[in-house]
């Protein structure tokens, strides 16, 4: 069954029939595995990767570096809860090293994420600093390339 | 006669050209063709394996390498044969890194062939080992298989073939362009009757990565015909590095250093970054073989299905990336088949006459194709075969 998170994880948008084929599990057994993968959360969601560069909406990534002072009994879990719940957040990931969290938000300009990590993000009790850097241009993201690709050129050949 | 065709000796003379060539001629002429045609990876070489390869570049290594190949590189072949096969061969004197998998056929072949000599060819199978026969001078003796044998060879076909001019008998499992793979104690059957013949066995394992749900059994594994064995495979199915031109022999010291002959006049060497690339591929890249291998076997299933709910009958190939539909059904030759299917739908199979006379009935699809287009590819072949019925 782990092959059908890998196939939705490859192509989000394969159909039923389609993994059906692939696998060789019954049509069944694989609608079944899938509602209970959304079920139990195993699979969180379903989303295309676009590369917003093409098109003309105003738009900056920052990664953000912060360090927190742990809270008794909660840790860093707190703490991130009450960053990653601002919509602008993208991601937030716990770290070893030299900092706690990496927290990358999107806005639609360096202003508009400058104001969101000088009046939400460092503001909150615990925060003690923050290190703000934005992403001139993305490569890569969620293991597919962006821009570019190397193109079948298989020629013909006798085999 | 004044052409400088008159230098040509006979024996190639009248080889005729390959029966694929008139299809590539064919795209050439069309827009859009989606080609299921092609018997190589679609993947691009991984690029740990590129990355070895620029740096070896890098480096400075630019050079030929020890005829043999590059000492390091025969070491890691030693234990990749181990490690993957238990199979055992000196990296000193057992192994040759050759110009691909095919030059380690024709090595074998160019070594033991005197006019007269008969090798036992399993048909249908890849062009090639007909082609190295006859270029080699000997006599190339067809082993029809079976779809009823799921394209196995049948021991006691094999017992009968065998005469006191077969020189050797090519083992070509995973097969090109069936996609059947024969079992270990399938393999130990032919063993059995080997063990007690005197001849030379060539065993073509170039797809021996490709194997799906399947333990693969490499026949170098059989102790009673090893000194008479000639193993090859390459890294060319595996580490989808085609265009590197890498592959090797293996074999019996004995039998070894008289091909080492051939091949240090003829090449000298395969080419030396090729050859780092290679240590790389070996070492460090089992984890991208088995995700190719993982797509391999999706779009496998995938094909076989679409192919079946077409109403063409197939039997389920285990191995390498091919599909090898009956088209009987249809009233056409396999000719007919697929020129029709190029011209009217642009999709492009292999007949299977182009393997051999017993492929008659047949066509060759990979699945060395991007899902996408193995799905368009099902549609133009459902509109092609509706129309025909229709007629």
């Amino acid at each position: 069954m782990r092959e059908i998170l890998e196939i939705l994880e490859k192509n989000s948008k394969a159909t039923t029939g389609e993994i059906t084929a692939m696998t060789g599990y019954s049509e069944a057994e694989v609608a079944d595995a899938i509602a209970e993968f959304e079920k139990n959360g195993t699979i969180r969601g379903y989303k295309a990767v676009i590369n917003w560069d093409k098109t003309d909406r105003d738009f900056v990534t920052a990664l953000i570096e912060v360090k927190l002072t742990p809270q008794r009994d909660k840790g860093f879990d707190r703490m991130a809860a009450r960053i990653y719940k601002y919509p602008q957040v993208r991601a937030c990931y716990l770290m070893s090293g030299s900092y706690d969290l990496t927290v990358i938000v999107e806005g639609a300009g360096l202003k508009e994420v400058a104001m969101f990590v000088s009046e939400k993000l460092s503001v909150i009790d615990g925060v003690l600093s923050t290190a703000t850097h934005f992403v001139l241009k993305k490569y890569k993201d969620g293991n597919i390339l962006l821009e570019g690709k190397e193109d079948d050129d298989r020629e013909a050949i006798v085999l | 006669m004044t052409t400088p065709e008159r230098f040509i000796k006979e024996s190639i003379r009248s080889m005729p050209p390959s029966g694929i060539r008139k299809y590539f001629d064919l795209i050439n002429e069309l827009e859009g063709v989606i080609s299921l045609g092609i018997g190589e990876p679609d993947f691009v070489t991984p690029w740990s394996i590129r990355e070895a390869g620029i740096f070896a570049l890098e480096q400075g290594h630019t050079h030929y390498s020890a005829n043999a190949g590059i000492k390091e590189l025969r070491k890691e072949i030693a234990t990749y044969l181990d490690r993957k096969y238990k199979a055992h061969y000196n990296p000193d004197n057992e192994i040759i890194v050759t110009v691909g998998a095919s030059e380690g056929i024709d090595l074998a072949l160019s070594a033991i062939l005197e006019p007269g000599d008969e090798v036992i060819v399993p048909e249908p199978s890849f062009v090639a080992y007909k082609g190295c026969v006859l270029t080699n001078g000997g006599t190339p003796v067809s082993l029809p298989l079976k779809e009823e044998n799921l394209f196995k060879i049948d021991p006691g076909a094999l017992e009968r073939a065998i005469t006191n001019k077969t020189k050797a008998v090519i083992i070509p499992f995973p097969n090109n362009p069936t996609g059947s793979v024969m079992t270990g104690p399938e393999l130990e059957e032919i063993v059995r009757v080997l063990e007690k013949k005197d001849l030379l066995i060539i065993s073509d394992e170039i797809y021996s990565e490709l194997t799906y749900g399947f333990e693969f059994r490499s026949m170098a594994t059989f102790p009673s015909i090893r000194d008479r064995l000639i193993l090859v495979n390459g890294f060319s199915k595996s580490h989808a590095m085609t265009g590197w031109r890498l592959g090797y022999v293996c074999g019996d010291a004995r039998f070894v250093k008289h091909m080492f002959k051939i091949h240090q006049y003829a090449l000298m060497c395969a080419p030396t970054v090729a050859q780092y690339a290679g240590i790389e591929a070996l070492r460090n890249c089992d984890d991208e073989v088995s995700d190719m291998v993982g797509e391999y076997d999706r779009r496998r299933k995938f094909l076989l299905k679409g192919v079946r709910d077409l109403g063409l009958k197939c039997f389920e190939p285990q191995g390498a990336f091919y599909i090898f539909p009956n088209i009987t059904s249809t009233g056409m030759t396999s000719d007919e088949f697929c020129e029709g299917l190029l011209r009217e739908e642009k999709v492009l199979v292999i007949p299977g006459t182009a393997f051999g006379d017993s492929g008659e009935g047949y066509v060759r699809a990979t699945y060395a194709s991007s899902m996408e287009n193995i799905k368009e590819a099902l549609e133009r072949m459902e509109r092609f075969l509706t129309r025909r019925k229709g007629n």
